[in-house]
């Protein structure tokens, strides 16, 4: 090892100090509402609430939480998020396995059906024109149909099972078993990381999701909570309710927006830190071999 | 394959008649009555991912013939009759198209100018972390922003910018009248582009780190027998080793120009900022989805994926003439 110089301790002090800021200016909002989701209506409205609640209480969440509207939001969430996964994982597993066989004919066809879908798209209109004629509207397929197949996910998938060793398929079916039984029995039982990975993949990016469920369901009964919390921001954002009168109403809706945000992220913060490693492994795969 | 050595001479004999072919012919030399024999499990398997991607990639794809064809709610998704070129000379002549072109052409540009570098210079300074567990930490946390919904997103922007949030009172600390970001158009595209840098910087980090993580250590160490000093050393090594990293990047964000963060504007604007806020996309909603004006804005849209068509094939030309870096 050769000596750092004194310049280079200098600049790695600066660097320090710059990643510090980055950790902070990136923590701080979060820090922010969960502080302000616990403090009292006034405090937030003089500006006082920083790092920590100002005049702590739990009415707001009593109210959200007394919220039948919210709950439902919140269980379409959990059913939309559900079904649209297992629809998912489905449709990725088996056509990953199929993309796998490298001695298949016309494999190269069936990977640039997928792959050319990555860089063209329809647009929005003829989407929409599609969903609507299909007579999807407000029904959860609306959600889970045109959003099955991630062409990144199945080309990390796709990857994987390209790893697998091919003797064993091939020990299978000097045994006896159908491609089908090959795949359940042997194939899946050995992905459990790449499964894992994948449902993680999945399952956030369905919870996350808000637009679909905006254009698609009319009715307020089967909006997934990210919609709801965006009706909310949008109810703050028009100015529809900031006359003087209703400014006590509006401030009530800006301690709701916080908890309800809190709410929305939580299940995401709480398995972040369990988790986010095999995202970063995942897109690296996926950068490597798409 | 392993087993290719057992391949001596592949059956001639009449496809046919024969027995279930050997697994080891090469696909090249299989016939498509072989293959399908053989492989029809792997095939079936296949049939419901490619209804998939038929009905809801490609006929979408084809669905944009409506932008010539008129389109009647309830009727056909391909449109009743051909009327030309009716919706682009419509959207042409409109003034608003042309306001929302300008504003997306800025938010492309600005988004580019910013979210661009700074994950290269995040990863860069990283890369310069000798204490592994600091640099995990600050990786992890700046990573964070990427996996809330982008609904939360917006709801903490517009939390923090509130007239009663912490920038606001940063801004009475210092004797500042309070202002209301969220209601004013000159503010719209510092919020959005900052707050895009502020979701996507530390995500961007990953694969540079990757390929910084590549780098010959030889390369430094004659870098520095040849005197190069730290800062030379980055100039001449670090910053030449990441670029093919680095222009497959530029190249997907230049593609990607047009189509500005439509989701994030949808839920950042109101009325109000239309002026400087509304792009492209977002007004292809309002008029497509919004006032049921299905073919004029069918028309836009694909106005729209035609720059960016010729933005990311430009894009991928001029890096391959001259760094040899395309993505095809």
């Amino acid at each position: 090892m050769n000596r750092p110089t004194r310049g280079y301790r200098v600049f790695q002090g600066v660097n320090g100090v710059i990643l510090t800021l980055v950790v902070v200016v990136t923590l701080y909002p979060f820090v922010n509402i969960v502080a302000r989701s616990f403090s009292g209506e006034r405090q937030i409205r003089a500006g006082e609430v920083t790092l920590w609640p100002k005049g702590f209480n739990l009415t707001t969440y009593r109210i959200v939480f007394g919220d039948g509207a919210f709950w439902r939001s919140y269980g379409n969430t959990v059913l939309y998020t559900v079904v649209s996964t297992i629809v998912a994982m489905t449709l990725t597993t088996i056509y990953a396995y199929v993309l796998s066989k490298k001695d298949l004919r016309g494999r190269g066809a069936l990977i640039g059906i997928a792959v050319f879908t990555m860089f063209f798209s329809g647009g929005l209109i003829p989407n929409y024109v599609l969903i609507t004629s299909l007579g999807m509207k407000n029904s959860i397929w609306a959600i889970a149909l045109p959003n099955a197949i991630s062409v990144f996910n199945l080309l990390v998938m796709k990857a994987f099972f390209e790893n697998m060793p091919a003797e064993l398929e091939e020990a299978a079916q000097i045994d006896g078993l159908s491609t089908y039984g090959i795949l359940w029995r042997i194939v899946l039982p050995l992905s459990k990381a790449v499964i894992a990975t994948m449902l993680l993949f999945y399952t956030v990016s369905f919870w996350n999701s808000w637009f679909s469920a905006f254009l698609y369901m009319d009715r307020t009964e089967l909006m997934p909570a990210t919609v709801y919390l965006r009706n909310l921001i949008a109810g703050a954002t028009t100015g529809s309710n900031a006359g003087a009168g209703t400014d006590q109403l509006s401030q009530a809706a800006a301690n709701i927006q916080s908890v309800t945000i809190v709410l929305t992220a939580l299940p995401i913060l709480a398995v972040y830190p369990f988790v986010q490693r095999y995202f970063v492994s995942g897109v690296m795969l996926g950068a490597v071999k798409g | 394959m392993s087993t290719s050595a057992m391949t001596g001479s592949p059956p001639r004999t009449e496809p046919a008649q024969d027995p279930p072919p050997p697994r080891d012919i090469p696909s090249g030399r299989r016939t498509w009555r072989q293959a399908l024999r053989r492989d029809w499990q792997v095939y079936s398997l296949a049939l419901l991912p490619i209804l998939f991607f038929l009905v809801f990639r490609y006929l979408p794809m084809i669905g944009n013939v409506i932008a010539f064809r008129r389109f009647q709610p309830g009727g056909s998704i391909l449109g009743e009759d051909w009327v030309g070129l009716r919706y682009v000379d419509m959207f042409l002549s409109d003034p608003a198209f042309w306001q929302v072109f300008r504003n997306t052409l800025w938010m492309g540009f600005l988004t580019l100018l910013f979210c661009f570098p700074v994950p290269i210079v995040l990863a860069l300074l990283l890369n310069e972390v000798r204490r592994t567990a600091l640099k995990r930490f600050v990786q992890s946390v700046s990573y964070l922003p990427h996996f809330l919904s982008i609904v939360i997103v917006a709801g903490i922007t517009m939390q923090i910018l509130a007239s009663d949030g912490p920038v606001n009172h940063v801004l009475a600390t210092f004797g500042h009248d309070p202002i209301r970001f969220i209601q004013e158009p000159e503010w719209f595209r510092t919020i959005y582009v900052g707050s895009e840098v502020w979701q996507t910087a530390g995500w961007g980090t990953i694969l540079y780190l990757a390929a910084l993580s590549t780098i010959d250590d030889d390369l430094y160490e004659a870098a520095r027998i040849d005197g190069a000093n730290r800062w030379q050393q980055t100039w001449h090594v670090t910053l030449p080793g990441i670029r093919p990293t680095m222009m497959t990047l530029l190249i997907l964000n230049i593609g990607t120009f047009m189509a500005v963060g439509f989701e994030k504007i949808m839920l950042l604007y109101n009325p109000l900022t239309y002026p400087t806020a509304d792009v492209v996309s977002t007004y292809l909603y309002r008029t497509g989805i919004e006032s049921n004006s299905f073919s004029y804005a069918a028309a836009i849209g694909l106005f729209e994926a035609v720059i960016g068509l010729v933005l990311i094939t430009s894009a991928n030309q001029m890096s391959r003439k001259t760094v040899g870096t395309s993505l095809w």
